[in-house]
């Protein structure tokens, strides 16, 4: 093989190997969203706006605002809650708002975990690593499905909420957190920048849940040993005692992204996060990359 | 079949190969695990050295005088300013107290990020009055912005919500964003800048010369007070001189006042109180980024959304002036007496008979099992005391201790206990 190699390989070797980076990462989308798996996974993250836009409706038919007026008493609801009858566009923030702590890193882990232990159960891992990718980039290639399926999934839950949205309430000029009022359009750029907030908060899941990924070969197990960690860093990252490590906890400032709503924007928590989720990714990355490339693949 | 081998050459244009001398491969391995090591050791040291570095080098200012530096204070006629604040208070009230005014996690404690939650009922959660509480008990980050005394803006940053207030001539609003209530009251057209503009209400004989103003300020500190300048900080990336305020001798709890003052405006950007028996700040307050630009124009403009639950103040435009003017405890509690002077000040407030839950008076009033509980849940983080006012409970926190006597009686002050309990006992001869 490595003859073979040898002897087409270096003549066009730039181009070939651009090349296979993209098939190769075109390969792996389609293995991703080909998959029952996933458009099932993307089904269920576009129906909680659904749901919350139905609640919100059947609740303030009578006029009053949802969140607050129904009962709930202490902290009901998920944020921006209580703006979603006046205005349609505060679905896709209150979806996206409800669907980060659970749903969405759920989807991601379970992508994840599957990428290299699934493939690594069903046997198909070793023909993969036949052909001559090289382990890191095929690596790096299912690194950027996951990621690409990050992004995905937000543009699902934004896209559909503000469908839903648009079709349930009124749209009309948006009153940020602080007061401000700014026109729709631009309420609409505040969104799209909130959606790649958050595709970039579920960054250092996705890189966790490939790390695992490369430690087993049970695709199951990788998926439910990633949303488990989720949940239990989202517990870890409510304790008070624990006030100490929370800050390096990569749910810790997720919810960051409202504070593209302010006026002026509050940056402090959004680099904040950026920056905790690129760190997520390098260590875990890096842990995946010295895994992956050093094991033996035996099945 | 046989195994696949792990690939040999480690870098990410190399195409894969099979097999390779196998010349320690442990150690092959081993390398490359200390990469994920490596990048998250390069982050700790990253992130537990620069916060250091940027807080040590204090700047090289040049030397001057308490008096010149209260001057600069006095001088200063900053008039735009934006930028965050961060205010943490550690008063040392118990910590349910905080979740009550904090709304609080699960697990109790550690509140203050989502409150006026647990405050529906009583009003509108926009009102200024209900809101600022929580300011009393943990961190926050509040964004300011002011432009002359007609425009002011504060906002507390919450979680996915804020609390603004805004101030443009005679029109106040208040916004809180996660129940999407507003809060309006139209200033009268006279009290409009007297209401915020302090300097307006302040008696006449106010100095009118900076220099007069600081040493009016050194005099009043007088001999209880020590007021020095104590070296140069960097506060929010400016130089400042910090200011350094010692009560002297005394029984006051407040151990020792800073004050760090913009070096070339004069603007105070950071206040932090430490209590005699020392630890962490009672209260910080302190800008973490600043601007002395004007802001923009719409930044004062509020409408309220469509949707949103406006309440109106009644108050007349009278009784907005006496509140702002600081009246408001006065006229509400008869009976508000200053024992003491300096920082030994503590007030006495007769409360109303049967005001206050577990006074003799309440107890009586037929409501006995519950006025038990009640008694109870006081005693339980109060210690009880006996002297000539009677008998009653003391309450201690790290900053402010109170008497409440059974006779319904308070006594509050910066002072420590002893001070605190002879104070009443010369009041109640």
């Amino acid at each position: 093989m490595s003859r073979a190699e040898a002897g087409t390989v270096p003549v066009v070797r730039p181009l070939s190997s651009a090349l296979w980076s993209l098939g190769l990462f075109r390969s792996e989308l389609t293995i991703v969203f080909r998959r029952w798996r996933t458009v099932a996974l993307l089904a269920v993250l576009a129906g909680v706006p659904l749901l919350v836009g139905i609640a919100v409706k059947i609740e303030t038919r009578n006029g009053g605002s949802a969140g607050r007026g129904g009962g709930g008493g202490d902290g009901a609801g998920p944020a921006f809650i209580s703006q979603v009858s006046n205005n349609g566009l505060f679905l896709s923030f209150a979806s996206l708002a409800a669907t980060l702590p659970v749903f969405l890193p759920m989807a991601v882990g379970v992508i994840a975990g599957d990428s290299v232990a699934g493939e690594a159960n069903s046997g198909t891992l070793r023909y993969l690593l036949v052909a001559p990718a090289g382990r890191t980039r095929l690596l790096l290639a299912k690194f950027t499905a996951v990621a690409a399926f990050c992004a995905v999934a937000t543009l699902v839950v934004a896209g559909a909420a503000l469908a839903v949205g648009a079709a349930l309430f009124p749209l009309g000029d948006v009153t940020l957190l602080s007061g401000t009022t700014i026109s729709f359009s631009d309420g609409l750029v505040r969104a799209l920048m909130i959606a790649a907030l958050v595709a970039a908060s579920l960054v250092g899941v996705a890189a966790i849940g490939l790390f695992i990924s490369t430690l087993t070969n049970s695709g199951i197990g990788a998926m439910a040993a990633t949303v488990g960690l989720v949940i239990t860093v989202q517990i870890v990252d409510t304790i008070p005692q624990l006030h100490v490590v929370q800050p390096y906890l990569f749910p810790h400032y997720w919810l960051s992204f409202a504070d593209v709503l302010r006026a002026p924007v509050y940056w402090d928590d959004i680099v904040k996060n950026l920056g905790l989720q690129a760190l997520y990714a390098a260590v875990f990355g890096s842990a995946a990359w010295a895994r992956f490339t050093s094991r033996d693949i035996s099945a | 079949m046989a195994r696949i081998q792990p690939t040999q050459v480690p870098e990410a244009g190399d195409t894969g190969g099979t097999g390779g001398e196998g010349r320690g491969p442990g150690r092959r391995k081993a390398m490359r695990y200390a990469v994920p090591v490596a990048v998250a050791g390069v982050a700790a040291a990253t992130i537990s050295l620069v916060p250091a570095l940027a807080d040590s080098g204090n700047p090289d200012l040049p030397k001057i005088t308490a008096e010149q530096l209260l001057t600069k204070i006095a001088a200063s006629d900053t008039q735009t300013v934006s930028g965050s604040v961060k205010i943490t208070t550690d008063l040392g009230l118990p910590s349910f107290l905080g979740g009550a005014t904090g709304g609080g996690s699960p697990f109790g404690g550690a509140g203050g990020d989502d409150s006026g939650k647990g405050r529906k009922g009583s009003g509108s959660a926009a009102d200024p009055k209900a809101q600022l509480t929580q300011l009393l008990a943990g961190s926050h980050t509040l964004h300011i912005a002011a432009d002359g005394p007609d425009k002011q803006r504060v906002s507390i940053i919450e979680k996915a919500a804020e609390y603004s207030v805004i101030h443009n001539g005679d029109q106040v609003w208040a916004y809180d964003s996660s129940s999407n209530q507003a809060y309006h009251s139209t200033l009268p057209k006279s009290a409009g800048k007297a209401g915020t503009d302090h300097a307006k209400q302040l008696p006449d004989d106010f100095p009118s010369t900076p220099q007069a103003a600081a040493q009016q300020a050194l005099k009043a500190a007088g001999p209880h007070t020590s007021v020095s300048v104590d070296g140069t900080a960097k506060v929010a990336g400016r130089n400042a001189y910090q200011l350094l305020v010692q009560p002297k001798g005394g029984d006051s709890t407040v151990g020792t006042i800073r004050v760090a003052v913009d070096a070339s405006t004069g603007v105070p950007l950071k206040f932090t109180l430490t209590p005699k028996t020392g630890g962490k700040a009672a209260i910080d307050i302190g800008f973490t980024k600043v601007d002395f630009g004007k802001p923009e124009a719409g930044t004062f403009q509020f409408t309220p959304p469509k949707g949103a639950k406006v309440t109106e103040d009644k108050a007349d435009g009278a009784a907005l002036n006496d509140k702002r003017a600081g009246k408001d405890g006065a006229s509400a509690l008869e009976g508000l007496n200053v024992l003491g002077a300096d920082w030994n000040a503590v007030a006495e407030i007769k409360a109303p008979k049967g005001a206050l839950p577990g006074s003799d008076s309440g107890s009586q009033s037929g409501r006995g099992r519950n006025d038990k509980n009640v008694q109870g849940l006081i005693d339980s983080f109060g210690k009880h005391v006996t002297g000539r006012f009677g008998s009653g409970t003391v309450f201690s926190t790290r900053l402010v201790n109170a008497l409440i006597t059974d006779n319904g009686t308070v006594y509050v002050g910066a002072v420590n206990q002893d001070a605190l309990l002879k104070a009443a006992n010369a009041a109640a001869k």
